[in-house]
């Protein structure tokens, strides 16, 4: 594909750990490449340099959780050619989308002293429900090996080869023993969309779901087990509750009754 | 160049930076000066809310560390420790010394990881009039590349002791989910020898930088450990004769809440600011330094004590090398501990915790009931201690430098924030707030 200039890379911070982001710095000598490709023109948290949009790729951390961040996301979108999601805060509004059906003042109270300096909105959302997303990338924190293949694939002009399959079908081919069905642990792995490297069954523990919902999880065949595990009903609602918790999926799990 | 303002009318300039860059989070600045006064300084904090301490509680105690990882990505190993510490002294449970072993090696490559991010990444091109590293790597591409190097060793010893670098899945209360095996853990012995080489580098690299020649009284406060170069535990101790317990945090220092800030700002039982961080810790605990950190101390101009802001690259260089020096001994001697944890049960309890995060003291306080649900939490960052003491050293730059032009003026307002690395993202209470003028 013959360009007069590169194409230009965006990345956008709302309400989140910086961690997403963090992640693109964490690439190494693979971030020196993407310098190379892109022109890296906005990217806040690394360089003092903005150039003016229209963006070809945008990647949007964190959740809305602000008036002004309503306001801010579309002005995005307008200037984005490509914009994809990064992380459990965008894509599913993160943690603290914990906030979502709670009372925000008594939050607010609880934190600070002068409430009324505050302004806060009463949910925090991902970027998908205010604008449209070309690509949705999971994770708390996403795999920067999967950030890699979403920017060579923009370059590339084709689909991203990201698996939508659980996690147990990565457990499964890396030969560990099943931490729930043999180790009694409840483990969010059979509605849990792969990508993490299989990190928490490795070190004998059950998946937190960190990565969120898989493509049409089926949570109702995980509840017995879960159960069986252990969990009471209070104890299941909190393990779906955590870092994808305004996952759709997950919330209405969180929620089911036995 | 970011969106900036300078008005100048009759004697009146104001400097403004809307999103200030390089740092982690959302800040921004406003200095107001009047006939060549300096007549208001905000540092404000505008990082989206968050509400961790309100939705912390009615959460399970053992769920405590994996939440509160996620309000840096930048340290969560400070934030899984401090809470740690805080709820197992609530519970009265000591750890196995071979688990506050691997505790500190994972910590030390937090610092690493966080230190030379800071340094190379955000706080070099300052020195260099570049805008970004990107920039630093067409220009100097071998001192960029070893910094990522040593950025990805920071990394690797998380992985290998964590799981990953980015919110670790393999500590928990009392200890780990699985001990690291020993020949892995060992196999970042020869790394670290290089890791020690590659920090020397980079720190007489930046020991050239043109620094500006000013200094500044501090209150300096951070842990004091009388076994170690305090990183995972100590008392609270300062410059100025403080030295408590943990768990009296609140006796000696406090915070206050201001309209241009999300970040309720740190100030002392006497209400005079302070700092935390590498220049605390250099100063409070320098004979605990190796010989072979303070040689190189000495070989890039450092004294016993560091005053000079701007200095605080060479300062995270200088632990830097140490954290690598304290790893790889850790690393030699590692056996894996045996339980991986020390199992735990709630009751109605109490506790405090506190740890140094790569910027500074971390300070966590919970109380659970008798099911072990939490009923109350408190979490001090590091950056919001700094915030007021930031404020202070902008207006003494900004007085300092008023014959500057305007850009240069802005930029170095811009680095005197970011010679304190503010994490944003950790220092607000985890709110959005709209921001007002007073």
């Amino acid at each position: 594909m013959a360009r007069s200039s590169p194409p230009k890379l965006a990345v956008w911070k709302f309400a989140s750990c910086d961690g997403c982001q963090l992640s693109l710095l964490d690439c190494g000598e693979d971030l020196l490449a993407i310098g190379a490709r892109f022109e890296i023109a906005r990217f806040t948290e690394a360089s003092r340099a903005v150039i003016r949009g229209p963006y070809d790729l945008s990647l949007v951390e964190g959740s809305i959780a602000t008036v002004a961040d309503v306001k801010r996301i579309q002005a995005v979108r307008r200037q984005s050619r490509w914009l994809v999601s990064i992380g459990a805060c965008a894509t599913a509004g993160g943690i603290q989308a914990l906030r979502n059906g709670a009372a925000i003042a008594d939050m607010v109270k609880a934190v600070y002293p002068r409430p009324d300096y505050i302004d806060a909105l009463a949910t925090a959302t991902p970027i998908a429900d205010h604008v449209p997303v070309d690509f949705a990338l999971h994770g708390c924190p996403i795999d920067r090996r999967q950030l890699i293949e979403v920017i060579a694939a923009f370059l590339e002009g084709r689909k991203p080869n990201i698996p939508t399959h659980s996690l147990c079908l990565d457990c499964k081919r890396a030969g560990i023993v099943c931490v729930m069905v043999a180790g009694g642990q409840p483990c969010l792995g059979p509605v849990t969309q792969a990508g993490c490297g299989v990190l928490c069954p490795s070190v004998g523990r059950g998946c937190y779901g960190c990565f969120g919902p898989m493509e049409a999880p089926n949570p109702a065949a995980l509840r017995p087990w879960l159960r069986r595990s252990g969990l009471d009903a209070e104890a299941i609602h909190r393990f779906y509750r955590t870092f994808n918790a305004g996952a759709a999926t997950f919330r209405a799990a969180s929620d089911d009754h036995d | 160049m970011l969106p900036a303002t300078t008005m100048t009318e009759a004697g009146t300039r104001r400097i403004k930076v809307d999103a200030l860059a390089r740092v982690e989070g959302e800040g921004a600045l406003d200095v107001g000066i009047r006939d060549g006064v300096v007549t208001s300084v905000a540092f404000r904090i505008g990082e989206p809310a968050r509400l961790f301490e309100a939705f912390l509680v009615g959460r399970q105690f053992w769920e405590v560390p994996d939440i509160t990882a996620r309000i840096c990505g930048i340290c969560p190993i400070a934030y899984m420790l401090s809470s740690s510490q805080a709820l197992e002294h609530a519970l009265e449970i000591a750890v196995s010394e071979p688990v506050r072993r691997l505790r500190r090696l994972i910590y030390c490559g937090e610092w690493i990881a966080s230190h030379v991010l800071h340094a190379a990444f955000l706080h070099a091109p300052d020195f260099l009039g570049a805008a970004d590293a990107f920039a630093l790597a067409r220009r100097d591409p071998a001192l960029v590349k070893t910094a990522l190097a040593l950025k990805g060793l920071g990394n690797k010893i998380m992985e290998v002791a964590g799981g990953r670098a980015i919110h670790p899945v393999n500590l928990r209360l009392g200890g780990f989910y699985r001990a690291p095996a020993a020949d892995t853990v060992r196999a970042l012995c020869g790394p670290l020898r290089e890791g020690m080489a590659q920090a020397m580098d980079l720190g007489h690299a930046f020991a050239r930088f043109d620094f500006p020649d000013t200094e500044v009284d501090y209150t300096f406060v951070s842990l004091h450990d009388p076994a170690a170069y305090a990183i995972e535990r100590g008392r609270i101790v300062s410059n100025r004769g403080l030295d408590a317990d943990v768990a009296a945090f609140d006796v000696h220092l406090r915070e206050e809440q201001v309209k241009h800030s999300t970040a309720l700002r740190g100030l002392t039982a006497a209400g005079a600011s302070y700092v935390v961080g590498p220049l605390a810790r250099y100063a409070n605990n320098y004979p605990q330094l190796t010989t072979t950190a303070r040689d190189f101390a000495e070989a890039l101009g450092l004294g016993p004590v560091c005053r000079n802001p701007f200095k605080s690259i060479l300062v995270r260089m200088v632990e830097t090398l140490f954290a690598c020096e304290e790893a790889l001994a850790l690393c030699e001697r590692y056996e894996p501990p045996v339980p991986a944890a020390v199992p735990i049960q709630p009751r109605a309890s109490e506790g405090h915790g506190a740890t140094e995060a790569p910027r500074g003291l971390c300070y966590h306080h919970y109380r659970m009931d008798d099911g072990g649900c939490i009923t109350a939490a408190r979490i001090v960052p590091p950056t919001a201690q700094n915030q007021r003491q930031i404020e202070a050293d902008l207006a003494q730059v900004v007085a300092a430098n008023l014959d500057l032009p305007a850009d240069a003026l802005q930029w170095r307002c811009e680095q005197a924030i970011r010679n304190f690395d503010p994490c944003i993202s950790c220092a607000t209470h985890f709110l959005t707030v709209s921001l007002r003028q007073e």
